[in-house]
């Protein structure tokens, strides 16, 4: 029986010879992810183990991993004693993967996990937290569930009825032109399919640019495969994925790899060609509200954001520092960049990034996921406009329901920050 | 019986629910202060205890899409609020269905601000206007974790179902 990426990971995971979507099975889990909402997932844990006599241990210390980063440091005492809780749970049951708040190993949980190699191709990732879909960059069946969900996991270490998905197969061709990036790949995608077109389903990316997509890029396009509603996007594994697993995540292993069969089943196919793609824009209120840059060039701006699991990667900022080297943010702009864990945060500056966007002046934040959901600096005014490379313009995502978030790629952003209007990176010079 | 207490349009995103800012609060006897907080009106009510558990919430496309916060399913499941949706999206009626939050999905509803509607097995009735639509059932699977009252019990049974093995 031909299968898609997902049915080959879930047959693998179930111990079957196969799986076919519509079946439910029950995965079993590689890795197990959670962040400050492990407050939560620890109080559902052990209302499980209530009156059972039994003791509440997690299935696997090992498997699970629990990142630090959506309110770093603490902006009030809940969150550093929920934080504190977490602490406490992560010594007394042994959990390995644990990254606190720290400048060295700390960071955004969807940055930390491929960074350090606890991703691999072909397994199954849970995470408490939407953007999970990132992980499928690197050839994982990677998708959000909410924290009762990882409760049950921790206990069982499988996840319990889970219908295997349909799979909509994304063949991009061609090559990107200058200053349009996976970010605007993603956006199009996401404004042809809608914000429903993909729920319940997996977003496979095949073709020549997806081929020649460095990591970084494939983690930027799977995070918001979310947002036209996918369970989980996914990359087959190549030789970029194991040169990244090297070369970048120190895993010594040689890591089995697969992909779909040539005659898998898909739903849908949708084809789409890089040479024709231009910098795009999600509109507010939603993310499916895309438009190119040309229509809404112009639009005033108070607030550019350069972050997030999205766009903090390594390549965001290089392409942000080229853009503003030696030039100057708009008066009247707050310029905020915050990149996606420590370790880019101090390659940024040994590569000097960080000193031209602060020449700039753009301000450096640590790594968080703060500013995008409006839970921890960064938050907008009554009426002000932010453009941003992250990855939700929900209203009242920035905080503020009386404000409005456009969102683009990092050289949308860099370029409009120097003019304090809605800027098309090409005609930047 | 129960009335429509709030009208809502498409992509009702779990932002619009529980927005980001209260997300350090996590328990579920907690959050339902914050369900709808930018809708201020709405929110007000719920505080003061003015709308009826049972209520019924309409809304489109593409309900609680977004983030997987629980919180978001959490602070509809304290009031003991009825969701009737176009459809819903994947984690948001997960974690409904793991809570024990009623989510109905009924394509064809038509509602306003009031009518009176009644939910069976099969159909939402409004019995304002007369109509009445039919409602598209979970799959079996999802069933099974309702009828053992939520995902906390259900885990708890396979546990001790793993434990009487050894």
């Amino acid at each position: 029986m031909a299968m898609t990426m997902v049915e080959k990971i879930l047959a693998q995971a179930t111990g079957r010879g196969s799986t076919q979507a519509g079946d439910v099975v029950e995965p079993r889990v590689d890795l197990a992810m959670s962040h400050e909402n492990a407050a939560l997932v620890l109080n559902q844990f052990h209302e499980i183990y209530q009156g059972t006599g039994l003791d509440a241990r997690v299935w696997d210390p090992q498997k699970i991993a629990i990142i630090f980063d959506h309110r770093v440091p603490a902006e009030s005492s809940k969150t550093a004693t929920n934080q504190k809780k977490v602490r406490e749970f992560v010594g007394k049951q042994g959990i390995t993967k644990f990254h606190d708040i720290r400048g060295d190993e700390g960071g955004i949980c969807h940055q930390i996990l491929p960074e350090n190699g606890y991703v691999r191709p072909g397994t199954v990732v849970v995470g408490t937290d939407s953007h999970t879909t990132s992980h499928g960059a690197l050839g994982a069946f990677a998708f959000g569930i909410g924290a009762t969900e990882m409760a049950s996991v921790w206990a069982l270490g499988s996840v319990l009825n889970v219908e295997v998905p349909a799979t909509i197969k994304v063949l991009v061709h061609g090559e990107f032109r200058r200053n349009v990036l996976p970010k605007d790949l993603i956006l199009y995608l996401i404004g042809q399919l809608t914000a429903e077109g993909a729920n319940f389903k997996v977003i496979e990316f095949h073709g020549e640019a997806i081929a020649r997509m460095p990591t970084s890029g494939r983690l930027t396009i799977c995070n918001m495969s979310v947002e036209a509603g996918a369970t989980s996007g996914i990359v087959p594994p190549d030789t970029e994925t194991l040169r990244y697993l090297k070369d970048v995540a120190g895993v010594e292993e040689d890591p089995s790899l697969f992909g779909p069969d040539p005659d898998a089943v898909y739903e849908r196919i949708v084809e789409i060609d890089a040479s024709t793609l231009v910098p795009q824009i999600a509109c507010p209120h939603t993310v499916d509200n895309v438009r190119t840059v040309d229509a809404i060039a112009g639009t005033a701006v108070q607030q550019i954001v350069i972050g997030s699991c999205t766009n903090g990667r390594l390549d965001d900022i290089a392409i942000a520092a080229e853009i503003l080297q030696g030039k100057k943010v708009a008066r009247g702009v707050r310029m905020l960049v915050f990149p996606a864990s420590g370790r880019i945060f101090r390659e940024a500056m040994k590569a000097g990034y960080l000193m031209t966007l602060m020449d700039a002046g753009a301000i450096i934040a640590n790594s968080g996921c703060g500013p995008c959901l409006g839970v921890h600096q960064g938050a907008l005014g009554n009426g002000e406009v932010a453009l941003s490379t992250t990855n939700r313009n929900f209203k009242g995502r920035m905080g503020n329901p009386n404000s409005e978030v456009y969102l683009c790629s990092p050289a949308v952003a860099a370029a409009s920050a120097l003019t304090g209007v809605i800027t098309d990176p090409r005609t930047e010079s | 019986m129960a009335n429509v207490v709030l009208k809502l349009g498409d992509d009702i995103s779990t932002d619009i629910i529980y927005p980001g800012r209260f997300m350090a609060t996590v328990l579920p006897i907690e959050t339902p202060q914050y369900a709808f907080a930018d809708l201020l009106a709405f929110n007000s009510q719920l505080q003061a205890g003015a709308i009826p558990r049972g209520s019924v919430i309409v809304a489109g496309k593409n309900f609680g899409c977004g983030s997987s916060r629980e919180q978001a399913a959490s602070c509809l499941k304290g009031p003991e609020l009825v969701i009737v949706a176009q459809h819903f999206a994947r984690i948001f009626l997960q974690n409904s269905i793991n809570l024990g939050l009623r989510t109905v999905i009924c394509p064809d509803l038509e509602a306003e601000m009031g009518d009176e509607i009644e939910v069976t097995e099969e159909k939402v009735l409004n019995k304002t206007s007369g109509k009445s639509s039919p409602i598209v059932p979970l799959p079996e699977a999802r069933q099974a974790i309702i009828e053992a009252g939520g995902l906390i019990a259900f885990t708890r049974q396979r546990l001790l179902q793993q434990q009487e093995k050894i």
